[in-house]
């Protein structure tokens, strides 16, 4: 038994790496470009990028070995038990439609800034009149 | 060269952080607890959905019923980006000209044969699917904002493959806020009649019927009307847009 | 087990998307990758057994954010290298000659 023991602690291991890991390494890499890029558009692409990010984040600490969704259909009324938890989801549903909506309003920030300024590098713009 | 050094320490620290932050939450332990007693919040919701509510879908439960004032502000704050983006960018009347003589142009190209008669099959199918998913919204996964998202791209189709396609939009604006004050009514009904904001009705029908649950096909079937003409009116006003005239 | 060989290959498939997407210097394929992120994520909750947000996620973030960031990238310049372009001669129909 004890191969089949260590297997299993090492698919745990291997699991958590491939989702936090990777919900780490999406906001990291989305820093990256908020920070670093000059161009205007790819800042709000960073920025897109951190917002997926953060809600697989959120979604992955609701999940529950070997148990399935949290929705009661006809035959499985009382399967309660084997449920994953609801609430992480119902805060992330909300979270992706403001995500869109906060990069929407920053795109259209951007076209006006380009119309006025002529130009699309952060740098460029040290006016702060409109 | 010295700032990417910096900010690559920064977001190393950031990292770091994180991922420690996260050792006490292993992943997959099962943090709901016994459903039967509950001592945490999802085991509450996960026992009084199918019980008290009659509800199949849980998510939708908590979404519309038990956090139901989260769901407002989050109607609000949609409506308050669309508004701003409707704002700051001019939209331009349908037959308009430019500076220079020639019409605003809008697509470039003629869409071929094939396009232009599978988005006319295409588009009445996708307002179908649309509306189904946003009334069975507790049932089967969905809802008001999955709905509300299909039927703003069953209109991008359109707008994409035909040059001289335009949507009313008086009505567009009419139908938004009469759904969203439709919403804020039926809130308020629940304040007048039973003592708090947004409370349901006592008559839930049976677990997995088309009419049970209460008010909560009700809302969804507001807020999927809502949300599906507030994106068509932000996609309207990004494609018709032009510079102000000096 | 095959559940395990799933996520790993989707969390790499992800990972390159998001790379490509932040060094491209061409605008049009940067956008593309975000909508392949979008994608791949929209799977990654399906396995983790939300089928709600899997919905929500590819309804929005695939076809909603990637065309909004088009029409923006028409309005601007396309080359993340070059700042400023002259629009009104971009868009002028054809002469004929």
């Amino acid at each position: 038994m004890n191969s089949f023991q260590e297997v299993f602690i090492r698919y745990r291991e291997l699991m958590e790496i491939a989702v936090y890991g990777v919900a780490i390494l999406l906001i990291f890499i989305g820093l990256y470009a908020v920070l670093t890029k000059k161009h205007l558009v790819k800042v709000v692409i960073g920025l897109s990028i951190m917002d997926a990010g953060v809600n697989l984040l959120f979604v992955g600490v609701g999940y529950i070995t070997n148990h399935t969704a949290p929705i009661f259909s006809p035959g499985y009324e009382d399967a309660a038990d084997k449920m994953v938890d609801p609430v992480p989801q119902a805060l992330v549903l909300t979270a992706i439609v403001i995500g869109f909506a906060v990069t929407a309003l920053a795109l259209s920030l951007v076209i006006r800034l380009y119309r006025h300024h002529k130009t699309a590098n952060i740098e460029q713009l040290n006016s702060l009149r409109w | 060269m010295l700032k990417k050094i910096f900010v690559l320490f920064l977001l190393t620290v950031t990292g770091v952080a994180l991922w420690q932050s996260f050792r006490h939450a292993p992943f997959g332990e099962n943090r709901v607890g016994d459903v039967e007693n509950p001592e945490t919040v999802s085991a509450f919701y996960l026992k009084h959905s199918p019980e008290t509510l009659h509800t199949a879908n849980s998510v939708t439960a908590i979404v519309v019923n038990f956090r139901g004032f989260d769901t407002l502000g989050e109607v609000t704050v949609l409506f308050l980006a669309a508004t701003g983006l409707a704002s700051i960018l001019y939209r331009r009347k349908e037959d308009e000209e430019e500076e220079g003589g020639h019409l605003p142009v809008r697509v470039k190209l003629k869409s071929s044969t094939l396009v232009r008669t599978g988005a006319k099959i295409l588009f009445p199918l996708i307002l179908l699917l649309g509306i189904y998913v946003f009334v069975h919204g507790h049932l089967t996964p969905g809802g008001g904002f999955q709905g509300g998202a299909i039927i703003a791209t069953g209109f991008l189709l359109m707008f994409i493959t035909y040059k001289r396609f335009n949507v009313n939009h008086k009505i567009m604006v009419w139908l938004e806020s009469l759904s969203g004050l439709a919403f804020v009514l039926i809130g308020l009904y629940g304040l007048v009649a039973y003592g708090s904001f947004l409370q349901n009705i006592p008559w839930t029908g049976r677990l997995n019927d088309l009419i049970s649950g209460g008010l909560i096909p009700l809302i969804y079937i507001f807020i999927g009307i809502k949300v599906a003409t507030e994106l068509t009116n932000v996609l309207d006003t990004l494609m018709n847009t032009k510079p102000r005239k000096k | 087990m095959i559940f395990i060989v799933f996520l790993v290959i989707m969390a790499v498939i992800l990972i390159a998307a998001a790379v490509y997407s932040v060094v491209q210097k061409d605008l049009l394929y940067a956008v593309l990758g975000t909508g392949v992120v979008s994608l791949v994520l929209s799977v990654f909750f399906y396995l983790l057994q939300a089928p709600d947000v899997a919905i929500t996620e590819a309804a929005i973030g695939i076809a909603l954010t990637t065309i909004i960031f088009i029409i923006t990238i028409r309005n601007t310049t396309r080359d993340e290298d070059k700042y400023s372009e002259d629009l009104i001669n971009r868009f002028k129909p054809e002469e004929d000659a």
